[in-house]
């Protein structure tokens, strides 16, 4: 297949690790992966925080470098995120309709129905549970709330997980208790948001494993970040860069360099 | 024996109600900051939202027609407030062909005379309640205590809430932040008749207040509730309970008067067959609630011989006129949504400085108070605040048994406080940041910008950021900063 990847802006500037190990998981299942130039931002962010007028241009941007896939230029659309993918099917026509653009909206909502979760493109479009992945650890897994409340990737992610060879899966208590990202509430509700991530920072360290993956680098910035702060030593990796590791090209866990550095030194290694 | 720091378990009486039952206290975040260091409070919720949770979803996920009973929910509720004006003036007929008397009232002050000047007419001093949202909503039992009249809560948690001179913290449970330690304080300091010795014994706690409300039960001539229902087809109101409190109210008095916010009316009898299933499943976890009562006017020589049904808008229409917004009229007052609510399990129902509490409170409240609605807003108005107490995880939509899409009412909301119409906004620093990000999202040459700014900060920050100064600070505050890439994605792309 020839999958489009939505990179998503964060993904794009912050965590480029999610997008790396999106290209090469999907690559090495022998699809043609291709990074559409005029991406930028779904806009999730300003819809979320009061300002959908100004999201406008921003779905608006979004929309038109993907539309070319209802031309049959790509078979999907995938994004390593589910708050991203979840604004474009649930968000940008509102949006779009909101600001008096009926034809984006049509537009955002054809586009949207191409467009998956990494974990929904696997298992949905793909037909896979069984990646072929690699990687021997005990990992928790944190269902983020808009994959799971927005999309309903529902048990998805988890199947993958189980079967990677040699991963135990580890039971996170209260699962599906959302982390407290939310955005701009993490800045605006600071102190509710802190509450929120160290209930799920305790969660994730009362399962002992010393990996906890989520399908979204967002909340997984969020309690990343918390876990750092309490130096629990845990460790918090997309599920991409998961079901991304192999016996051959394992998981690089450097977290010091770039991409292409990363990249550069693994090549070099082999 | 429990040791008590801070503040006093039991306010000073006479009770001190706030003056705005809609809008009391700071802004959330400032509310926030003192409730999440209550660790009485923490843990009471902790335990109660567990609990609640657990049963709901275990006598939801036994009927196999729930999605379609919330559905038919759902659907009579939208195509009721599409019909709102009709259907009120059907039921002030029927009620009227019953017997009762029907009083329609704009706002609360009016509400509060209409009841005020019922009373007086039948010389009581005192009268018996139901638990109702609504006239917590109005402060009709301040307004009573002005005139000299004294209102009695007669449901359990409302009573222990009436007594400590406390506001509600959920709507179903309003004393859910009081352990069974502090109602035996509240108790033996103010319920005159407590017995002596006392103990904090949930079955003596209990009969205290049983000992305490029949006595009043029996002398009441009147009584006031609000009402889960009205059907328009028939005049009958409907309200269910659990404790039995509201059927005393509800048959002993010689009058009854009923004030029921304008959404509550239902077009047919028929159509409680979904909302007496829906409801007790979602509020208290149970198949079928204790009571039940229903009444349709006024039947010669048995019950109250005069009924009162007071129908209230105080903003409700304001709200009605919001195309997304209006979902929130559609609440039967469950309070699953606050149950399932990660803030609201943190920071419990006082944050939100209102009698509505929680997700549903976040978008009725500043709705029925018409925040970013006209030209005037105060962003110091803490009702400004609810609409972004919320992370927007979802759970109280999934809980919620008439389907109202709160996130979606949320950000909604969010946009009319950011820009109430016919005003220019005044800049925040939340616009300005966010108007400049906007800038660099809308192509990829903007975009490009952005992440090159992110690849020199790599450079400039230490790998490790635990403290940057405001706004960054809100961030440092629990968490670390991420380490940031030496090279954006799509750099790393077009060098492949
Ligand atoms: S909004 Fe829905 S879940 Fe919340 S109290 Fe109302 S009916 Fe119940």
């Amino acid at each position: 297949m020839r999958i489009a990847l939505f990179t998503t802006c964060l993904v794009d500037a912050v965590f480029p690790q999610a997008a790396q190990a999106t290209v090469r998981l999907l690559e090495r299942l022998g699809h043609t992966i291709e990074v559409p130039a005029g991406q930028a931002c779904c806009g999730q962010m300003h819809v979320n925080s009061g300002f959908q007028a100004q999201a406008v241009p921003i779905v608006r941007n979004h929309v038109r470098t993907f539309a070319p896939v209802l031309e049959g230029e790509w078979d999907a659309i995938v994004g390593p995120s589910g708050s991203c993918v979840g604004a474009a099917r649930h968000q940008q026509a509102m949006v779009a309709r909101r600001g008096g653009d009926e034809k984006l909206a049509g537009l955002a909502d054809a586009v949207a129905a191409r467009t998956y979760e990494l974990s929904q493109l696997l298992v949905d479009v793909l037909g896979l549970t069984d990646v072929g992945a690699w990687f021997p650890h005990a990992v928790t897994y944190h269902p983020t709330c808009h994959s799971m409340r927005m999309l309903r990737v529902g048990d998805r992610p988890t199947r993958l997980l189980r079967a990677v060879a040699d991963l135990e899966l580890r039971d996170l208590p209260e699962a599906d208790s959302c982390c407290g990202f939310g955005g701009t509430f993490a800045l605006k509700n600071s102190e509710t948001s802190g509450a929120m991530v160290t209930d799920k920072a305790r969660n994730i360290v009362s399962t002992g494993a010393p990996f906890v993956t989520a399908g979204d680098w967002s909340c997984l910035m969020n309690i990343s970040g918390a876990l750092d702060r309490q130096n629990t030593g845990v460790r918090a990796l997309h599920l991409a860069e998961i079901l991304a590791s192999t016996r051959d090209d394992p998981w690089d866990p450097d977290p010091g360099l770039g991409g292409a550095a990363r990249v550069g030194a693994r090549t070099g290694a082999r | 024996m429990s040791t008590h720091l801070g503040m006093p378990t039991v306010r000073p009486m006479p009770a001190h109600a706030p003056d705005e039952p809609l809008r009391w206290g700071q802004p959330f975040p400032a509310a926030a900051h003192d409730t999440l260091r209550d660790t009485q409070l923490r843990a009471n919720l902790r335990t109660a939202t567990r609990t609640i949770r657990d049963k709901r979803l275990a006598v939801t996920a036994e009927l196999p027609d729930w999605e379609d009973l919330r559905d038919a929910g759902a659907g009579i509720k939208a195509s009721a407030m599409a019909a709102l004006p009709e259907l009120l003036e059907q039921l002030e007929v029927s009620v009227q062909a019953r017997g009762g008397q029907v009083h329609w009232a704009r706002d609360a002050a009016e509400a509060n005379r209409i009841v005020t000047g019922i009373v007086q007419a039948t010389g009581a001093r005192e009268v018996v309640k139901v638990k109702s949202m609504v006239t917590q909503e109005i402060g009709l039992n301040e307004h009573l205590a002005a005139a000299g009249i004294q209102a009695t809560e007669t449901d359990l948690a409302e009573l222990i809430v009436q007594l400590a001179g406390d506001m509600p913290s959920h709507i179903l449970v309003p004393a859910i932040h009081r352990n069974r330690e502090q109602i035996r304080e509240i108790f033996d300091a103010r319920m005159g008749d407590a017995p002596d010795g006392l103990t904090s014994d949930p079955a003596a706690l209990a009969a205290a207040a049983r000992a305490h409300l029949r006595a009043r039960f029996l002398r009441a001539e009147v009584a006031v509730s609000g009402a889960n229902f009205a059907i328009a087809q028939t005049g009958t109101i409907g309200v269910v309970e659990s404790e039995g409190n509201g059927r005393m109210c509800l048959t002993l008095p010689r009058t009854l008067i009923t004030v029921m916010g304008i959404e509550k009316v239902l077009p047919r009898f028929e159509d409680l067959e979904v909302f007496l299933q829906l409801l007790p499943r979602s509020s208290t976890g149970e198949r079928m609630n204790p009571y039940t009562s229903t009444w349709t006017g006024v039947t010669p020589g048995d019950g109250p011989q005069e009924f009162h049904l007071v129908l209230l808008d105080n903003g409700r229409t304001r709200a009605l006129a919001d195309e997304i917004g209006r979902t929130a009229l559609h609440c039967i007052r469950c309070s699953a949504c606050l149950n399932v609510c990660p803030v609201y399990e943190r920071t419990g129902g006082h944050a939100y400085g209102s009698v509505y509490p929680g997700p549903i409170g976040a978008i009725l409240t500043p709705q029925l108070l018409g925040v970013g609605e006209t030209g005037v807003l105060d962003p110091h108005d803490p009702a400004a605040s609810l609409p972004f107490a919320s992370s927007l995880c979802g759970a109280c939509y999934d809980a919620c048994p008439v389907k109202i899409d709160i996130p979606t009412a949320l950000v909604h909301l969010r946009d009319r406080v950011q820009h109430p119409p016919g005003r220019r906004a005044r800049p925040t620093v939340w616009s300005v940041a966010l108007g400049f990000v906007a800038l660099s999202m809308r192509s990829r040459r903007t975009f490009r910008w952005a992440g090159r700014i992110v690849t020199v900060l790599s450079w400039v920050l230490p790998r490790r950021v635990r403290r940057l100064p405001f706004p960054g600070s809100l961030w440092t505050a629990s968490r670390d900063l991420p380490p940031l890439p030496r090279q954006t994605f799509r750099d790393w792309w077009s060098a492949r």
